[in-house]
């Protein structure tokens, strides 16, 4: 599969009956996303385990890695994979006008009635074409989230060469509390995520399918 | 995601099966993948090998980028006194009981490779050279750090002094604790790397590497030796103890 090809036959064209939702690119994105992702946090939980900040640790069987050692090395081969994906992903949203169609306008009165109607468990979703402002808001939340993870643990791993964003983090200690954070609000984005899925599973066929 | 079925007790099975070949390193004995990417990806545990290959691999890359990245003019940030992390923490491959004693008055620093000035330095004469002290942050490969204050001379003066080949790739250390690790020339000649002598003001205490630590702010702890006995200058890659069991060779903060 190559990008070029995704163009062609899945961005723009418009079937008669089903239009794609989600394009080629952006459901490879949120797949390649995921395994990066889930590398990332199980290595990074057996990173956290050789020298915890908080008072526990994570069960050595639930992370990656075998070893400190094998884990700096997934650590640091799985960033390479968030990093291109992730820019791929912010370069082509806003090449596409996707951002701006889909994530925007926010606007506080929307967000707060379709969070009350969430809360109510009345929250329309009829077209999946169309995010509500929970959504948005969510989206824009996980986006901002991970972007914090790649800059924190920038810091984590060179602070010496970038003075200005450790400055940014408040120094080193900080920025190893910043990038746990970070990876914990990740984790609750993925909880909701997921669960919304479950909720609506025809969601989950259109990011296979992109319909 | 599919989840593939397997059976758990197989891939152990599997595991012992594959761990005891004499082959395999102690770094591949431990398991980079063991568990997490079968678990993972529902491989076998014969695909671990190629696995290892690649994020070794992998991690050669980043020593490149590393060594791109490092800029030889920026400095790590240095501290108040006030903001010394007391006690400093003792870290080695052993525990206390294991910390070498070395006798000042045998003791010679042998120097060899590319340089011109073979001669064995004795604490004296290393004493003699013009000293400096600086107040800096040690991180270690675990993640915690430490502010600590280390006094020496300037590596990149002690290898002018012996006329070393400053265009060689690496300089190699041995260490009285059978210790062993290698560095960058371009992180060698950094302003913050000292061959120091002391901590906090008093001659550097066993337990911090007396008669001396090569201490480089600019690199994790694991990477600055202490007890050092000898020291090369190369353009071979000499690996280094936890860099031969697969902690990345440059890293570099």
């Amino acid at each position: 599969m190559n990008y070029g090809s995704i163009n062609n036959n899945g961005f723009k064209t418009v079937n008669q009956n089903l239009k794609i939702i989600h394009p080629l690119w952006l459901r490879l994105g949120h797949w390649i996303n995921l395994v990066a992702l889930v590398i990332m946090v199980l290595s990074g939980w057996r990173i956290y385990n050789a020298s915890p900040i908080l008072a526990f640790r994570f069960p050595d069987m639930a992370t990656l890695g075998g070893w400190l050692g094998g884990a700096l090395l997934w650590h640091f081969a799985a960033m390479w994979l968030v990093l291109c994906n992730g820019l791929m992903y912010l370069l082509l949203n806003i090449a596409t006008g996707r951002f701006r169609k889909k994530l925007f306008p926010l606007r506080l009165r929307d967000l707060l009635r379709d969070f009350a109607a969430a809360l109510k468990g009345r929250l329309a979703h009829d077209t999946l074409a169309e995010y509500n402002a929970v959504q948005k808001l969510a989206y824009l939340f996980v986006i901002a989230d991970i972007i914090l993870l790649v800059l924190s643990g920038l810091v984590v791993w060179k602070p010496v060469q970038f003075p200005l964003l450790r400055e940014l983090m408040g120094d080193y200690d900080n920025a190893r509390m910043i990038h746990f954070l970070a990876m914990a609000a990740l984790l609750a984005f993925v909880a909701i995520h997921v669960a919304m899925v479950a909720l609506v599973p025809r969601t989950l066929i259109m990011m296979i399918r992109g319909r | 995601m599919k989840k593939p079925e397997f059976d758990k007790s197989i891939l152990i099975q599997e595991a012992l099966r594959e761990l005891p070949s004499p082959a395999r390193r102690l770094f591949m004995k431990r398991g980079v993948t063991l568990g997490g990417l079968s678990l993972l990806s529902g491989c076998t545990v014969t695909d671990e090998a190629s696995a290892e290959r690649m994020l070794m691999k992998i991690s050669r890359l980043n020593d490149d980028f590393q060594a791109w990245l490092f800029d030889p003019n920026k400095l790590a940030p240095t501290y108040p006194e006030s903001m010394i992390t007391r006690p400093f923490p003792f870290n080695a491959y052993y525990e206390r009981g294991k910390i070498p004693e070395i006798d000042s008055d045998d003791y010679l620093l042998e120097v060899s490779g590319l340089v011109a000035d073979k001669h064995s330095w004795s604490l004296d004469e290393l004493y003699r050279l013009p000293q400096t002290s600086q107040v800096t942050r040690h991180i270690c490969v675990e993640g915690w750090s430490a502010i600590g204050k280390w006094g020496g001379v300037t590596f990149a003066t002690f290898l002018k002094r012996i006329g070393a080949d400053l265009s060689a790739k690496y300089v190699g250390f041995k260490c009285a604790d059978d210790y062993y690790t290698s560095i960058d020339m371009p992180t060698a000649l950094h302003a913050q790397t000292l061959l120091t002598f002391s901590y906090d003001g008093k001659i550097l205490p066993p337990e911090y590497g007396y008669p001396m630590k090569l201490r480089m702010p600019t690199k994790l702890g694991f990477k600055n030796p202490k007890h050092i006995v000898a020291m090369f200058v190369t353009n071979t890659y000499p690996g280094g103890y936890w860099e031969d069991k697969g902690y990345n060779w440059f890293s570099g903060v």
